[in-house]
């Protein structure tokens, strides 16, 4: 194909972007394009923790996640590329009877749906992590098939495998304008024109800016969320450990460093600018959260900190679909700092709609018309289980 | 040869590492930091980052002085968790 004419094109370079780009030239789609402003692994595909967990509150993201799981856990083979996959499991930990209560429901619907999620008292909490100071904890509960993974290697896999299948990928080539003539869509890059019949917009926190040169309209924000990394340390912490109240989670890598997080109050971003850098703040309570919840972590050095967003939309559920009054131009954003770990699951199915299959079940729950109509939920199926 | 030459010793990413780095296609200091894990030791880059710059420049063939150095991410060395902690800034 030429650069100047798509099918599809893709905005956006991420693990979601590609995996679509993946799937459906898998389906057997032809001429499609993959556009980013960056390099690959730039945005939070390359910035977020890695976390890849199937407790959740609603029993569709707890199936979702089963599956994305799943792919997964044969990514490495399948794609030849080591990511570095730990199944070491999930913690959490509950401050308040409230939480607790929260944590009960939810692993009994995880339950339902075979997952081995098991409530656990604070006593058996320290036995699978006994560095864990577990005073201030009333319950936790752990499900040993969760697992961390190394990002990157996800966005190279995905986009290897895309271009072995004809898909075309173009970096540092930022989109300036999207314009339709007729049926079709007119993008302008510094390289020229490019052609496309149908286009995805799967840029993260960026998703609104693209719409918007569509002439569409999002509602989600970008919401800044931190990470350090300390030094590497001797394997000892089998889980990701996490918070509820605090949104605090830290794992261990397969190199052996501490990878973790916490949640800061939302800061004013009345522009809804997509804001990277690094701030002590951050620091400063991450060091205090993890010395409270291990105690002995205290003389451990962070060697380094940053920054991504999480791309929040009103109601926490994703936006999908296409947009309301863009005919062919079709978003996947509002991850809320999980897209990375739905990807995989989201894009097959996001690939089999493009494709022309029965839309799974949620394009319906995420349809992006729901903010425009009022139909959004006003926290019956609201997703509790939005951590970091 | 270049199997040999060690360019990150935090890391231990080698030239070869580097060089096949950018012959898959990471032409840029970012990227092959995010490729080979140069730079995200101890020092963090502090003492590799100009020799891996200079590898990439010749294995992708393009002048020196085009390439640009990755985010520098604070802190600005290794500090311990307790002395965060300490912080007044929160």
């Amino acid at each position: 194909m030429t650069a100047e004419r798509a099918d599809v094109a893709i905005i956006g370079a991420g693990v979601m972007g590609l995996a679509i780009a993946y799937n459906l030239a898998a389906r057997g789609q032809r001429r499609i394009l993959v556009l980013d402003a960056h390099h690959l692994a730039w945005g939070a595909s390359g910035r977020n923790g890695g976390g890849v967990r199937q407790q959740w509150s609603t029993e569709m993201n707890i199936r979702l996640m089963q599956e994305s799981v799943e792919i997964c856990a044969h990514f490495a083979e399948q794609m030849r590329i080591n990511v570095w996959m730990r199944r070491g499991g999930y913690l959490f930990l509950a401050r308040s009877q409230g939480a607790a209560d929260q944590l009960t429901r939810n692993v009994a619907l995880q339950n339902k749906c075979e997952l081995p999620t098991r409530m656990i008292t604070p006593a058996e909490a320290q036995e699978l992590v006994p560095e864990l100071e577990v005073s201030p904890f009333v319950a936790a509960c752990y499900n040993p098939t969760d697992a961390v993974v190394f990002p990157w290697p996800f966005v190279w896999g995905y986009a290897r495998a895309a271009a072995k299948r004809g898909v075309q990928i173009r970096t540092e080539l930022p989109v300036t304008a999207i314009d339709r003539r007729g049926d079709d869509f007119v993008l302008s890059t510094p390289a020229g024109p490019i052609t496309a019949g149908r286009v995805v917009c799967a840029a993260g926190a960026w998703s609104p800016a693209v719409a918007r040169l569509a002439g569409g309209a999002l509602p989600d924000r970008p919401v800044r969320h931190e990470i350090l990394s300390t030094e590497p340390l001797k394997p000892f912490l089998k889980p990701m450990v996490s918070e509820i109240e605090t949104g605090l989670y830290v794992s261990q890598s397969l190199r052996g460093e501490l990878v973790g997080g916490v949640s800061l109050p939302e800061e004013a971003n009345p522009d809804r600018q997509v804001r990277m850098g690094s701030r002590l703040a951050f620091l400063t309570r991450m060091a205090r959260g993890l010395i409270g919840l291990m105690p002995r972590l205290g003389s451990v050095k962070v060697v380094r900190q940053w920054a991504g967003p999480y791309d929040v939309s009103p109601d926490g559920n994703p936006i999908v679909g296409e947009l309301p009054g863009v005919p062919g131009f079709y978003v996947v954003c509002g991850f809320g700092g999980h897209g990375f770990m739905m990807a995989p699951v989201v894009a097959r199915h996001y690939a089999d709609f493009l494709h022309g299959d029965p839309p799974h079940a949620f394009f319906q729950a995420w349809r992006a018309s729901r903010f425009a109509d009022g139909s959004a939920p006003a926290g019956g199926d609201r997703e509790q289980m939005i951590i970091g | 040869m270049s199997r040999k030459v060690i360019l990150c010793r935090c890391e231990d990413v080698t030239l070869a590492d580097v060089q096949h780095a950018v012959k898959l296609g990471h032409a840029n200091v970012e990227e092959v930091k995010r490729y080979t894990g140069f730079g995200t030791g101890p020092c963090q880059g502090k003492e590799c980052l100009r020799e891996v710059a200079r590898a990439i420049a010749a294995a992708a063939g393009c002048p020196p002085q085009q390439m640009a150095p990755f985010t520098a991410r604070p802190p600005l060395v290794p500090t311990e968790l307790a002395v965060l902690a300490g912080s007044e800034t929160e």
